[in-house]
């Protein structure tokens, strides 16, 4: 989400009806925080007194109070289910936001991240006795090399930006190698299209890379002629999300490549939209050198409320040899895991080490579950559903809503913008503020920053038909009230029936207070 | 397929409405070549009963660490996670959720990332702590380059006690970013000279505590000598129980305090997804990486919870922000919360208690065996043993004998003779009296 424009702090609203005694609405609860309702001298754990008593801490005794407070075990389920009661998620209604991918989470993908075989052994126990594991992860290797075709993986990377730093490390140690041999310049520019995700261009920044940004056509995709026309013997690479992030597939992209690598440049693809691909096109087809894949998207490893992700990489043969450690291979006893540099195993000249130990094993578990149970049918099946969604809402909601490129097919998400919500006095903010009180969470705003007071819609595979039909029908009436000013309230003061109304963000960030501490003693004298 | 809600009919109806006759028409702007005719080659849809065989098989070729004597650590540690904190986090309202980005209907999230702040900032003496980031190595290499930033000098110093595939972490994002590391030599006893090593030109010195060997030792002097050079000190701990019996960082004058956040609220699961904890002073919060949740009031006066600061972030900075994480571990930071509730201080103080009992006492029954001789003498639940031979030999054979006993040094830092019989091995509250013993006793058996 890109908040330039938006406005931050709260207007005036007035006071909801419902005052209670308690503070409580109903099952809405008031909930204190930890430090206000805990003791320090309380626990929900009981462990019975060392039987020993031994101090080898070289007289590091901590003596001060650490100001942890404690709850037994009743009261700390109350206390988080209570908090729990106050967020969306997808398990209750549609989540809209695009370039989020927010499909269904399947409970086996769990159930099965959670097995002792899986969740209960240590990175660095014996590899003979995690030989399973091993094996898990280049099945899943497997899976993700066939379905993008490109000849290698590497899946340590913990999220999707880490694994775009994954990418871009093995594209500026192929320069490096290359600049040995063939006395190339220094290349130390990446171009980044403008409607490109932040990730992209901070990874860049911070491998130390000069960011040259590239326009857009007024039909929303990126023209070979403009990367061409970029393009020099300064350039090591290109960042461009395929399909982009207007919800478009690049229809250049085979070109693009092809100018990139004239060049001797990179071509790497963010691929936060594989949804909307998978089974359908290949990025090895199309001259994709590295991509990163968000499993906690294209594969449904849950969200968590920001995390963990997960963001393994393929990559072209160009790039293979470079992938960071570690990397598994086969020898007669079995799986081996590389951890270490200096074994040199069949060509491979890793580029480093991005992370201790060999990444998100529990998302492997859960993407593989889900890979293993739509099959090579249902993953295409699910991105033709999810690229169908977001056209049935493009459909039903056209007549009313501006789209910024003209009308014409997106892929699984679809962008709008708020010319049509010109000389009404409602932004977008208040519109997606509006959708709340209909019981639904906002689509994603004011992102890409290209499009004028964006809306970005991906509903995904997950939504039924009636689903969908009742969430259009609500944006629709939303859009008719707005457009003839019929009820303001229903937007300047939304939501209204959320566990909070609008909060004020420009206060948060002038008088930050990031922690809770303990108020400040009374003066006794009064 | 159970997971696909729409019908071939819904579909027909929904391609009407749109106004397309085939769903490849609205592939329309693919490569005509490059849309693929046939499915992937891949195996086609299973219901749940053969995923889970098929997963199960899989499992069942790994060796559980609750199924056997375990004293593995080196930077993850199997502690007992009360059953209501996978309870918890299982919640649909907390699993499914995506990012706090709308506060007004994710309060649940902000506040327990508040909670998760605080207790952060407690636990490691310092002012201000972020929402996690992905793990401790993470982490640490984010403090480097932040520390970088802050002192605008490129060179950090670490020691020899720090974790070695932490150090790999910090050298290729180095190497790739021009500034210059000085690694010292692996300090299994803990008795380096690191001060000596600070010049005007260190952005940071950054050691580990308790050390990637186990050992513990008094941190101010070294904050006094970084801070004397215009050098900040980073402090990364991978074992955060033990800041519940052990002076904190803060105390001692640490500037960034990172940690693996595992050891609380999070199983082992093979190396991640794990929780980095990222803590420092006040003045430098506008330098911090990562997400920060902060106290606010809404629009009719009431306490509520934010994201904010996010002018260092990417979605707002782009090439200009301090770094590129966006998802971090949000889910990892809630089970630590939770945990953390239910042990409370008095808890935490008695685990801790319990954990440097356990590693004691294993630490005198090993120390007895012939040829066998402890290392470190300061620490917490880890410590280094020197065995009469090669060490990656010896957890092999105890791995026969159904005992996984550890880490050889040599799995981390292969190639260097003078750590090649050094074994790190942990007990925490995991552990019997009755698996020390086994312990002890194979190993006498294998040497």
């Amino acid at each position: 989400m890109n908040t330039q424009g938006r406005p931050t702090a709260p207007g005036s609203a007035t006071k909801s009806d419902a005052q209670t005694f308690t503070g409580h609405r109903g099952l809405d609860h008031e909930e204190p925080l930890l430090f206000e309702s805990g003791r320090a001298d309380t626990t929900g754990v009981d462990l019975a007194e060392p039987k020993r008593q031994h101090t080898r801490l070289g007289g590091l005794e901590r003596q001060a109070p650490i100001g942890l407070p404690g709850l037994t075990e009743p009261e700390t389920m109350r206390h988080y289910v209570r908090l729990s009661r106050k967020n969306y998620a997808i398990d209750s209604g549609l989540y809209p936001l695009g370039s989020c991918t927010m499909k269904h989470n399947p409970r086996l993908n769990e159930k099965m991240a959670r097995l002792p075989g899986f969740g209960d052994i240590h990175p660095l126990q014996p590899q003979k006795t995690v030989q399973g594991a091993i094996g898990l992860m280049e099945a899943l290797a497997g899976y993700l090399m066939e379905l993008t075709g490109m000849p290698a993986v590497t899946l340590s990377p913990k999220a999707g930006a880490h694994g775009e730093l994954a990418g871009m490390l093995c594209i500026k140690a192929a320069h490096e190698a290359r600049h040995v041999t063939d006395g190339g310049s220094k290349r130390n520019v990446v171009l980044v299209p403008d409607s490109a995700h932040g990730t992209n261009p901070a990874t860049a920044a911070f491998m130390g890379y000069a960011v040259k940004s590239i326009a857009a056509r007024d039909d929303g995709t990126v023209s070979a002629d403009a990367v061409k026309a970029a393009l020099g013997p300064d350039v090591a690479a290109i960042m461009l999300t395929n399909p982009n992030t207007c919800g478009l597939f690049e229809p250049e992209v085979v070109e693009i490549a092809r100018v990139v690598h004239e060049a001797g440049a990179y071509f790497y693809c963010d691929g936060a939209n594989f949804n909307a691909i998978v089974g359908k096109v290949r990025p090895g087809d199309l001259g994709i050198d590295a991509m990163h894949i968000n499993l906690h998207k294209t594969f449904s490893t849950p969200h968590g409320g920001g995390g963990p992700g997960s963001g393994p990489v393929v990559l072209s043969a160009a790039l293979a040899p470079f992938a960071p450690l570690p990397y598994a291979h086969h020898t007669k006893d079995g799986y081996r895991l590389v951890e270490h540099a200096s074994e040199r195993v069949d060509g491979h000249t890793p580029f480093g080490r991005l992370t201790a130990f060999h990444g998100q094993m529990g998302m492997f578990v859960r993407a593989l579950a889900y890979m293993l149970s739509h099959g090579s049918d249902g993953m295409r099946q699910a991105s033709e559903d999810a690229v169908l969604n977001a056209n049935y809402v493009r459909a039903g909601l056209r007549h009313l809503m501006s789209q910024p490129f003209g009308d014409k097919p997106c892929m699984h998400e679809v962008l709008f913008d708020d010319a049509w919500l010109k000389d009404t006095g409602v932004t977008t903010l208040d519109f997606a503020k509006a959708m709340i009180d209909e019981g639904y969470h906002p689509m994603t705003m004011y992102f890409p920053l290209v499009v004028h007071g964006a809306m970005l819609i991906e509903p995904t595979e997950s939504e039924s038909k009636h689903s969908l039909d009742l969430f259009i029908a609500t944006l629709a009436d939303l859009a008719r009230d707005a457009k003839t000013g019929n009820d303001k309230r229903r937007f300047k003061e939304a939501p209204r029936l959320a566990p909070r109304r609008r909060l004020d963000e420009t206060k948060a960030a002038r008088e930050p207070k990031l922690r809770w501490r303990p108020p400040a003693p009374k003066i006794a004298a009064e | 397929m159970r997971y696909l809600p729409l019908s071939d009919a819904d579909r027909a109806d929904m391609r009407a409405k749109i106004g397309i006759g085939s769903i490849d028409d609205l592939f329309d702007a693919v490569p005509r070549d490059k849309l693929l005719k046939s499915l992937p080659n891949l195996p086609r849809a299973k219901g749940e009963l053969e995923v889970e065989r098929e997963l199960g098989l899989l499992a069942g070729k790994n060796t559980p660490a609750g199924s056997v004597p375990f004293f593995v650590g080196a930077g993850a540690y199997r502690h007992h996670v009360p059953a209501t904190v996978d309870h918890l986090i299982q919640r649909s309202e907390f699993l499914t959720s995506y990012t706090p980005y709308q506060p007004e209907i994710t309060q649940g999230t902000l506040q327990v990332l508040y909670e998760f702040q605080t207790q952060v900032a407690c636990l490691t003496g310092m002012d201000v702590a972020n929402a996690s980031m992905y793990d401790g190595s993470t982490a640490t290499a984010e403090a480097v380059l932040m520390a970088h930033r802050v002192t605008k000098r490129k060179k950090a110093l670490l020691s020899g006690g720090l974790h070695p595939q932490y150090a790999d972490v910090i050298a290729t994002l180095a190497h790739f970013g021009s500034s210059q590391v000085v690694a010292l030599a692996p300090d299994p006893s803990g008795v380096e000279d690191i001060i000596a090593r600070i010049d005007s030109d260190t952005s940071c010195v950054v050691v580990q505590y308790p050390s990637f060997y186990g050992s513990i030792r008094d941190l101010k002097p070294i904050a006094d000598a970084a801070h004397a050079k215009g050098a900040l000190l980073i402090v990364a701990v991978t074992e955060v129980v033990a800041l519940g019996l052990i002076k904190s960082p803060g105390e001692m004058g640490a500037d960034i305090v990172t940690a693996e956040g595992q050891s609380i609220g999070n199983g082992l699961t093979f190396g991640g997804p794990y929780v980095g904890l990222f803590a420092t002073r006040d003045k430098l919060v506008r330098q911090m990486p990562g997400r920060l949740a902060g106290e606010t009031v809404d629009a009719e006066g009431r306490r509520g919870f934010v994201l904010t600061l996010s002018t260092r972030e990417q979605h707002i900075r782009r090439e200009k922000a301090t770094s590129n994480i966006c998802t971090n571990s949000g889910l990892c930071a809630l089970a630590f919360t939770i945990h953390m509730t239910l042990l409370g201080e008095a808890g935490l103080r008695r685990l801790a208690a319990i954990n440097h009992a356990n590693a004691c006492h294993l630490a005198d029954l090993l120390g007895k065996i012939s040829g066998v001789e402890v290392v470190t003498s300061a620490y917490f639940n880890e410590f280094t043993v020197r065995l009469p031979g090669d060490a990656a030999k010896v957890i092999d054979k105890l791995a026969d004998k159904g005992i996984l006993g550890g880490v050889p040094v040599s799995r981390l830092l292969p190639g260097k003779p003078e750590v090649a019989n050094l074994i790190v091995v942990a007990s925490t509250e995991i552990n019997t009296d009755s698996d020390r013993a086994a312990y002890a006793a194979a190993l006498k058996a294998v040497l």
